[in-house]
């Protein structure tokens, strides 16, 4: 039995989305199970949460949206990168680096500054 | 139901975007489903975990279709933008298609935007902001004294002006900012300068920050001469020092008295006073180097502030007013000798009495009137010239219609158009205001090689005001040919290039053509009203002679003579000018007639006159040399005028006026009883003949003279009497001046009537703004009745052509024309005289002893429309008889 997921911050799906929309157009179940298991069930991503961001990202102009017919021959409504979306996966990965790095630096601090 | 409840089941007007968004959430379910399956769930288990696993769909699907909502809308908007930028596009290339048409509609909107932007960028640049660099301007108000029982305002003494602010605290900031001048060599020349005597806090309170080194320092504008310190304006830092950056702690030697430069003011900054360009600022402890009345901060009674006033934010005027006028209450009751029956009133800044503002507000107010009229006298014009541009092109419209063209997006292409139009007309409009924005100056005659300065401002309001009225012009023009032109009868249209339609637009071009008439004539009655105000104050007798007396001034404080030099100077000169053969007389005063500069004002007792308890009477006063009335032309009613041994020595005497005599007086003869002025007596020798003071326009006042010998001024201004002009007798004046004192040079040398024309300024503006406005309209009305009439004898041509036939005379034929024009323009006559006799009791101030309704302007203006209305008509006339009835009747 792995941990108990966590939830996702706000903003933190929005880059996750970006990224896996990187690879390659795709839909929305696809993409909510490509985090989960890239991040062996960590990340559990919600539907509630999950569509509504579609939607907003596509409102931005970073993904655009398109239906197709998918390997079962269903209407699929398929997700794709935009230009604009990939600079904006680009801006906010170097953000969350930099985020990351400095909580950690605090984390691992071994004494109180003077 | 409830509202959601409704919501949802009103939803499937747009059912395929709430489809999708199930379609996809569905897709979501589906595949969840059958990975469960896979990993070994029973179909109907495997569907209960994944809609548990989703939660309640329905505010998933909601907040989804929300934002699907947004990003619709704002698609559609940029569309409609796309196709809007489209439609102006094509109109302006339909504009240039017929470049007569696009020239003349041009031509008649930036008349009419440019002459709406130029009096808003006046407005805003003389009235509602005036002080360039000064910072927020909307709460800055003048505090006008006032005086129970007197109208008018009064300036304000320094300790009242000290307790206000002391007791003030909705009050941010008391600013005294008063006007002087002095003398200073700049390059070359020798130039009279203005300047303010300013409070301490003065760059603090306006928000501007010296450009080098410092304003006042707190205490720096008390103590008599205590702080002789300058800041000087940029343009006489860089003609006098050369912009110097060295130039700080330097003396500026002012009416003889050394002044440290502490600071110079950034480029542009140009003082708070409408009119004049001030180039240094003094504390007002250094006042009584400017004003030879003295040094007064601590005299209650001597009222010479003239004050600002900056609110805390959002402090209304009201709350304001009414906090200080309980403080001048309790200052009413403390100093009851000083205060009684004193008051204050905050004045906008466009009403400020304290500077050439008040000048300008009639004639601006009434500019502001005039331009609209000819903005819609314009509207209506190009809506005719638009009405017959739609004719000509019911073709294409027809075309267009038959082709598929909504009416709507035919309409709105139509506006568009119209639109182009008139933003091109609104830009050539903001560039004639930048042009003209300095114009209202002309109008203002240099004073003694003073400058005045009425800059107008093309802001960004002024440009927002523009747009909004280039929008509001363009739906007044195009929107009713615009409809006219989408209700083309498509059918009735093909079967027969008939007239139809023809009729109903005559109707609508007609009225417009009404509309133009009146308003035009409204716009001559105006004119004409000033016209004649402008001669009657002209005629007006001022109660002295404007003829053969010449007048200059001569500050010997600025060069710097105590009071016994300037005494001998003075009597010198006269001695020397009198035996000059040109001149008859020769006198001094310290303020002439109508000097833009305030008389003297004291409070006054006389014996035996019972004061009501809440007043304090005052009267203004000048002073005067012996000879000045005999000089300038009162005559003295009874007694005597001063002579030339009521001096110091003597017994302090006064002249007063026959108002003065019958107020204080009440019929009896007041000469041998005494005036207290000051709470000093004196005298009373003598009563003359009232006069005006200050304008043509002011009120009988009590007014009276002291002697100029016991109330010595070393700044003073000679009157002449001689039959010379300024011209010839210019160069012997300076020869004598200069024979005392060759450093010493007067002031301009200008005739009586010169000074008393020069009060007339206010009214000569409006009566020339006027004036081009009213030709403007009238140019405009003429066109538009002709447009009409053409396309009338155009349309008729036909008829025309039969009558010809038939037997009809060309006199006939211009007759048949000409009544049609003339009855138009006599309906709009009547429309106007019935507007105008409503509108022009507007001119209010502008107007003197004129009535609103004068019968004469009504005439004239009536037989200048005429005679346009039938010059207009003449050649649509003239070209019905031109007809060739065969050629006529071959059209059909």
């Amino acid at each position: 039995m792995s941990p108990a997921p966590l939830d996702l911050l706000q903003g933190t799906l929005d880059l996750l989305i970006l990224k896996t929309l990187s690879w390659g157009p795709a839909h929305g179940y696809a993409v909510a199970r490509w985090i989960q298991q890239l991040t062996g069930e960590v990340l559990l991503v919600g539907e509630g949460s999950l569509y509504p961001a579609l939607h907003r990202l596509e409102e931005r102009g970073w993904i655009e949206s398109e239906w197709r017919l998918s390997e079962h021959n269903r209407r699929a409504k398929v997700y794709s990168l935009t230009n604009r979306g990939r600079q904006q996966l680009r801006a906010e990965a170097a953000t969350w680096g930099r985020f990351v790095e400095a909580v950690t630096k605090v984390l691992r601090a071994n004494a109180q500054p003077a | 139901m409830s509202a959601a409840g409704w919501r949802r089941y009103l939803r499937p007007i747009w059912p395929n975007w709430r489809a999708e968004v199930d379609d996809e959430l569905r897709h979501h379910l589906d595949l969840t489903v059958e990975r469960l399956v896979g990993e070994g769930l029973s179909p109907a288990a495997a569907r209960a975990e994944a809609e548990r696993r989703f939660g309640a769909v329905a505010p998933v699907r909601d907040a989804c279709l929300a934002i699907d909502r947004r990003r619709r809308r704002r698609l559609a908007l940029a569309d409609q933008a796309t196709s809007f930028a489209q439609d102006f596009r094509f109109g302006l290339r339909m504009l240039r298609r017929s470049p007569g048409f696009s020239l003349l509609a041009l031509l008649c909107l930036i008349l009419a935007i440019g002459a709406n932007a130029a009096v808003y960028s006046w407005i805003e640049g003389i009235l509602l902001r005036p002080y360039p660099l000064v910072a927020e301007q909307d709460r800055l108000f003048a505090l006008a004294g006032t005086e129970r029982g007197t109208p008018g305002h009064t300036a304000l003494s320094w300790p009242d002006f000290v307790d206000l602010q002391r007791g003030s605290t909705l009050v941010q900031s008391f600013i005294a900012n008063n006007i002087t001048s002095t003398t200073l060599s700049v390059g070359e020349r020798a130039a009279l300068i203005p300047g303010g005597i300013v409070s301490a806090n003065y760059f603090d309170a306006i928000g501007v920050r010296p450009l080098l080194g410092r304003g006042f320092e707190p205490g720096e504008d008390i103590g008599r001469n205590a702080h002789p310190v300058v800041v000087i304006g940029y343009r006489l830092w860089q003609e006098r020092f050369n912009g110097d950056r060295n130039v700080l702690g330097k003396a500026l030697v002012m009416n003889g008295a050394p002044h440290t430069i502490i600071g110079v003011t950034p480029e542009g900054f140009a003082g708070t006073f409408v009119g004049y360009v001030f180039e240094f600022w003094v504390p007002a402890s250094q006042d009584e180097v400017f004003d030879p009345t003295g040094y007064k901060q601590d005299d209650r009674a001597a009222r010479w502030i003239e004050p600002m006033v900056r609110l805390k934010p959002g402090v209304t005027r009201d709350q304001a007013q009414a906090e200080l006028s309980a403080l001048t209450g309790q200052l009413e009751r403390q100093y009851p000798a000083a205060d009684r029956g004193r008051g204050v009133m905050l004045v906008p800044l466009w009403k400020n009495p304290f500077n050439g503002a008040s000048l300008l507000f009639p004639a601006l107010r009434t500019a502001l009137v005039v331009a609209v009229f000819v903005l819609l006298i314009a509207c209506a014009n190009v809506g005719n010239l638009l009405l017959a541009r739609a004719f000509a092109r019911r073709r294409e419209m027809m075309v267009r219609l038959a082709l598929g063209a909504g009416r709507g997006r035919l309409v709105r292409q139509l506006l568009a158009e119209a639109l182009a139009l008139s933003a091109a007309a609104t830009l050539g409009g903001l560039l004639v205001a930048y042009w003209c924005r300095h114009a209202l100056v002309l109008f203002f005659p240099t004073r003694a090689g003073i400058t005045f300065n009425f800059p107008g401002s093309v802001d960004w309001r002024v440009v927002v005001a523009c747009g909004a009225v280039c929008l509001v012009a363009t739906l007044l023009f195009a929107l009713v040919p615009a409809l006219q032109t989408s209700n083309i009868d498509l059918a009735a249209e093909i079967k027969a290039e008939s007239m139809v339609g023809g009729r109903a637009k005559g109707w609508v071009r007609s009225g417009l053509v009404l509309v133009q008439v009146s308003l035009s004539f409204v716009l001559l009655v105006g004119a004409g009203l000033l016209l004649k105000s402008l001669q009657g104050i002209r005629r007006a007798d001022p109660g002295f002679s404007t003829n053969g007396v010449l007048l200059t001034s001569i500050n010997l404080t600025a060069a710097g003579y105590d009071t016994t030099r300037g005494r001998i100077f003075q009597d010198a000169l006269l001695d020397r000018l009198r035996s000059q053969g040109t001149i008859a007389s020769a006198a001094y005063a310290r303020i002439p007639p109508f000097s833009l500069k305030p008389y003297s004002s004291a409070p006054i007792a006389v014996d035996g006159y019972e004061v009501p308890s809440d007043q304090q009477p005052t009267a203004e006063y000048d002073e005067i040399g012996p000879g000045f009335l005999a000089t300038i032309g009162i005559p003295v009613v009874s007694g005597r005028e001063f002579m030339r041994d009521d001096d110091t020595a003597s017994t302090p005497v006064a002249v007063v006026n026959e108002t003065m005599a019958a107020r204080y007086w009440r019929g009896t003869n007041p000469v041998g009883s005494r005036l207290q002025v000051k709470g000093r007596w004196m005298q009373v020798v003598g009563v003359v003949r009232d006069a005006r003071y200050a304008s043509l326009q002011e009120p009988q006042k009590p007014f009276f003279y002291v002697p100029l010998r016991q109330h010595f001024s070393g700044f003073v201004v000679l009157h002449l009497r001689t039959p010379a002009s300024p011209e010839s007798l210019g160069p012997a004046l300076t020869r004598e001046i200069h024979a005392l004192d060759p450093e010493l040079s007067a002031g301009e040398l200008i005739s009586m009537r010169t000074q008393v024309d020069r009060t007339m300024s206010p009214q000569r503006a409006a009566v020339a703004l006027l004036e081009v406005f009213a030709g403007i309209a009238l140019l405009l009305a003429a066109v538009g009745l002709y447009g009409v009439l053409s396309y009338v004898v155009s349309q008729a041509t036909r008829e025309l052509g039969l009558r010809m036939a038939l037997g009809a005379g060309a006199s006939r034929l211009v007759r048949l024309v000409m009544t049609r024009g003339l009855i138009l323009a006599g309906v709009g006559v009547i429309v106007g005289v019935a507007a105008a006799v409503g509108v022009t009791r507007l001119l209010g101030d502008l107007l003197y002893r004129v009535s609103p309704r004068d019968p004469m302007v009504f005439g004239s203006a009536l037989l200048v429309m005429l005679t346009a209305s039938v010059a207009a008509c003449l050649v649509p006339a003239w070209r019905a008889t031109r007809v060739d009835p065969v050629q006529a009747l071959r059209l059909e």
